[in-house]
């Protein structure tokens, strides 16, 4: 399917914004505890384990479960009219706004526009010794990559393995892992950009980077 | 000025700054007294002095010393405890460094030196040290260890020992052991180092003081710094002497503040109830003298021995040689010998401390002397730490008091004679079979069977088959009816791990009925009451509560302590946080100690651990596994100071001569299981289990952030992380724990359930 990135840039920078839906988990008496436009923060700490700002309470059956914000924003289409009110499962309460900074809208622009190469398996990556000298001799983003090519290493309990590539050919534009790195199952391993969207996409970025306010 | 002239005057007004910084972190401050005018006189003088003239320079400085000689005699005289405090945490005091150079001859140091080292915070040294008798000189080869607080190395975690800094310890100790020198210990430590990687804080602690009881050389610990649970590591001793500023203690005062001002994760804990606390915790030497967790006070100057204070350190050796002698002397059969030798010593004492002794007396032991250092070790802590109360017994249980006592008898006899004499013949026969094999056995078998019905095999299940047994579900069992009173309520709850496994919630009378506490979806435990144990582990009306009339009280009249003890009494319906009881599983008997969390959160003070000391005896004593169930402890009570602290070796030393003796020891953790029981007499057995959901460890997450300064994960505590890093060897679930509690008395408890 062809992107109109002209189409892509205007839309984030119409609305540079994710919305997060949220609803009920099931019924229950809300008992709010936020106002309409006020800043919330999603879960902090390295395991994400000192949870959100207090969204609100549902209270079903005598037992209150505290629902915290999994997202940083500030609120909006708050539905205050729902509170200390009984409601239904799947009842939008209140929209999370969370403003994209630059590298969030380039992050996701680049995966609408380039390819995504996965990780088929959690394992340690690694370049092929050729690719690696290639990449650093020349840069990664002049590396053409086709169908068939084998370019990674997968590394799994002391065997490694050639993986080939699979996908449209293009330029390695995007590089989602570091050397050795362990990478989960599904997560992205290379970003691959057909040549002909190249110029456009790498100008896109430079005037995102520069021109953008944050 | 001449070149001499100034050098000393170099030297004299950098003995001053010294002066003055160190009477600045006694008081907490440089703005305590005129301290800042006389830095400020000196810092002048440091400036001008190339211009100053000879006679003007040394008088201004003379006026200096004059009036910091006052203000030291001044903060001498009125010493607080948090001013103790300060002055063992002064970059000034000496360490373990400056004993190994001052008071030891030569030293070779073990286990790596400065940062090349498994832990830096511990040093351990192989050194000679001298005893002058009548001009001739005897060198002494001991074992040095202890804690290296460092002088502004960060390598050294301020003399916090990590797990396998411990671990170096022991190892060194049993090559002390082996090569039969004593061991000197040095403590110099706010505490252990709290991370739980392998061999973990607490439980490496735990190893270290179930070995150092039944070390068979003399051990002599000084105590400077002794943080509690850290100073155990390397505590256990046969003499024990504290630095007359050197503090010993349950926590750090700061901590004791944050934890009874309430005070919140990263907020600040007023002064004023860090100097109350430090003053209630009774941690000085004097302290401890009184309360006996220390044997003697070494005097150090009126503000403490610094680096350069050679005499102490002449005082320190002559003291730690004279300590080693007495040791050795209480363990000689010859009595004319030891009374005469302990008298001499006793008059060297009366005269004051020289550097000459009137004899000489050899450090190492014969098997006899060896087996009398282990008993007097035992005698020595069993008197320790007694600050519980003891209520006046009803006709009743003294009764019952009597009945153990002939119970005592007969189980001396049934166990101690009579098995004694089976054994030998049961081995006899047993001999007289295999080698006569079917020959004898025609021979031997009318033999063995008269055998067997004079002294029958005791029948463990009571006629009950064990495979039935295992095929019985838990819900067919009479004791099904004890219903928990969380039952009661007509709502509903969230599991925990709701939105990582979907779990639904959960119909309060489902939960904690037909469920046990336990979520159907992902298994996790919510809290149970110890009623709940009490009435579904054990068989029904099998137990039996003794030691009741021990009881917790507040030893150190810590403030507001009496309060809080009325209210978990009058709240429990008890007055201690253990029960300790006679009870059966599946009609095996075992003796039980259950630390729950309904009283000041299953906390050790003297009154448990005296309780926990008897029911180890008396399961020593019937030949009885023992089961010690952790339904919560939250560490020591910190409101009984040292004497909750001596609870550690004290308690671990009992388990080890019960488990020497053949006792099956088994612990199980619940809820939540943390600090020093932990770290001494609970991580010490071979058997650990760990409930599904509990959590075990030394010192809890905020704990953790505030010594180590990084975050821990949700499940660092978690009881399968325990397994993964072999501190527990095992995980049961809770409506499992019956069944599983009786396999295991079964297969590890052996045919007798006791070893020997």
């Amino acid at each position: 399917m062809e992107i109109n990135l002209k189409d892509l840039l205007k839309k984030y920078k119409s609305h540079p914004y994710e919305d997060h839906e949220i609803k009920t988990a099931h019924t229950g008496i809300v008992h709010l505890n936020v106002e309409d436009g006020q800043e919330v923060s999603g879960p902090t700490g390295r395991w994400k384990h000192r949870p959100g700002t207090l969204l609100y309470v549902l209270e079903r059956e005598g037992n209150p479960k505290r629902i915290t914000s999994m997202y940083t924003g500030f609120v909006t289409g708050l539905r205050k009219e729902l509170d200390s009110n009984f409601v239904q499962a799947g009842v939008p309460v209140m929209v999370i706004r969370h403003s994209l900074n630059k590298d969030e809208i380039i992050d996701r622009i680049l995966r609408e526009v380039l390819y995504v190469f996965p990780a088929p398996q959690r394992a340690r990556y690694f370049f092929t010794p050729e690719v690696a000298a290639a990449m650093e001799k020349e840069g990664a983003n002049i590396l053409n990559i086709k169908d068939g090519d084998e370019i990674v290493i997968m590394s799994l309990m002391k065997r490694d393995t050639l993986l080939s590539y699979l996908g449209p050919p293009g330029v390695l534009y995007k590089v989602y892992f570091r050397h050795g790195d362990l990478i989960e199952q599904g997560a992205p391993l290379l970003g691959i950009c057909s040549p002909e969207r190249l110029p456009f996409v790498e100008r896109m970025i430079q005037r995102i980077r520069t021109e953008w306010d944050d | 000025m001449d070149q001499k002239r100034l050098l000393d005057s170099g030297k004299y007004i950098s003995e001053l700054t010294d002066r003055i910084n160190y009477i600045a972190d006694i008081k907490g401050g440089i703005e305590w007294g005129s301290l800042r005018d006389l830095l400020d006189r000196v810092q002048a003088v440091r400036k001008k002095m190339f211009d100053l003239q000879e006679d003007e320079l040394f008088v201004e400085l003379d006026q200096v010393d004059r009036r910091l000689e006052f203000l030291e005699d001044q903060v001498a005289q009125d010493l607080s405890p948090i001013e103790t405090v300060n002055i063992v945490r002064s970059p000034q005091r000496f360490t373990l460094q400056d004993i190994l150079e001052n008071c030891y001859d030569s030293y070779t140091e073990l286990g790596g030196e400065g940062e090349c080292n498994i832990d830096p915070a511990v040093v351990v040294a192989r050194a000679t040290i001298t005893r002058r008798v009548k001009n001739k000189l005897y060198y002494h080869q001991v074992m040095v260890i202890g804690h290296e607080k460092g002088f502004g190395e960060e390598f050294r975690n301020g003399g916090c020992a990590k797990p396998w800094g411990n671990e170096k310890a022991l190892r060194y100790m049993k090559v002390a052991e082996i090569e039969g020198i004593p061991i000197h210990s040095y403590i110099f430590t706010p505490g252990a180092y709290p991370v739980e990687d392998y061999p973990g804080a607490a439980q490496q602690i735990a190893r270290n003081l179930f070995r150092m009881s039944r070390i068979t050389v003399p051990i002599v610990a000084f105590v400077s710094e002794g943080g509690s649970g850290g100073a155990e590591a390397m505590g256990l001793a046969d003499l024990r002497l504290m630095a007359s500023r050197g503090y010993y203690s349950v926590i750090s005062p700061e901590g004791a503040a944050a934890i009874e001002g309430r005070i919140k994760e990263g907020g600040k804990v007023p002064r004023e109830l860090v100097e109350h606390c430090a003053d209630q915790l009774k941690m000085t030497a004097e302290d401890n003298l009184r309360l006996k967790t220390i044997d003697r006070i070494i005097e150090e100057p009126p503000l403490g021995a610094r680096r350069g204070d050679f005499k102490f350190f002449r005082r320190l050796r002559y003291e730690m040689v004279k300590a080693t002698d007495e040791v050795v002397l209480e363990t000689k059969s010859f009595r004319m010998f030891r009374s005469y030798a302990l008298k001499r010593q006793s008059q060297e004492r009366s005269n004051g401390f020289h550097d000459e002794f009137d004899i000489h007396i050899k450090w190492s032991l014969t098997d006899s002397e060896k087996k009398r250092l282990i008993e007097l070790r035992s005698r020595k802590y069993r008197a320790m730490g007694k600050g519980y109360k003891e209520l006046r017994q009803s006709i009743g249980s003294r009764l019952s008091e009597a009945v153990e006592t002939v119970r005592q008898n007969y189980y001396d006899i049934r166990y101690g004679l009579l098995r004694q004499h089976s054994r030998q013949v049961q081995k006899l026969i047993e001999e007289v079979s295999s080698e006569g094999s079917v020959f004898l056995k025609t021979v031997t078998e009318p033999v063995r069977a008269t055998y067997d019905f004079v002294l029958p095999k005791p029948k463990v299940t009571n006629g009950i088959n064990q495979q039935d047994i295992f095929r019985r579900s838990i819900f067919m069992q009479d004791w099904e009816q004890y219903i928990s009173p969380l039952a009661n309520e007509d709502k509903t709850v969230s599991c925990p791990n709701s939105e990582k496994y979907g779990c639904r919630d959960l119909w309060v009378p489902d939960l904690y009925g037909e469920f046990c506490g336990v979520c159907p979806t992902c298994g996790h435990h919510f809290p149970l009451e110890y009623q709940w144990y009490l009435e579904n582990l054990f068989d029904p009306g099998s137990v039996r509560e003794f030691n009741n009339h021990i009881i917790s009280a507040n030893p150190l009249k810590f403030q507001g302590f009496d309060e809080k003890l009325k209210k978990a009494i009058k709240r429990t319906g008890r007055r201690s946080a253990i029960i300790t009881f006679d009870a059966s599983v599946f009609d095996i008997k075992i003796v039980v100690a259950m630390l729950y969390s309904d009283f000041r959160s299953g906390t050790v003070g003297s009154a448990e651990g005296e309780k926990f000391i008897r029911a180890c005896d008396r399961a020593r004593v019937t030949r009885r596994p023992f089961l010690a169930y952790i339904h919560t402890t939250g560490g020591i009570r910190i409101h009984e100071g040292t004497l909750g602290v001596i609870q550690m070796p004290r308690c671990t030393l009992v388990v080890r001569e019960y488990i020497d003796s053949g006792g099956l020891y088994i612990v199980v953790y619940d809820n939540n299981s943390y600090a020093g029981p932990v770290a001494s007499f609970l991580g010490c057995s071979s058997y650990q289990v760990g409930i599904r959901s509990s959590r075990i460890g030394f010192a809890g997450p905020r704990v953790i952030r505030e010594t180590t300064g990084a975050d821990v994960p949700p499940d660092y505590h978690s009881a399968k992380n325990a397994l993964k890093r072999g501190h527990i060897q095992g995980i049961w679930d809770r409506r499992e724990f019956r069944k599983n509690l009786f396999e295991a008395l079964m297969t590890m408890g052996g045919p007798h359930l006791y070893y020997k």
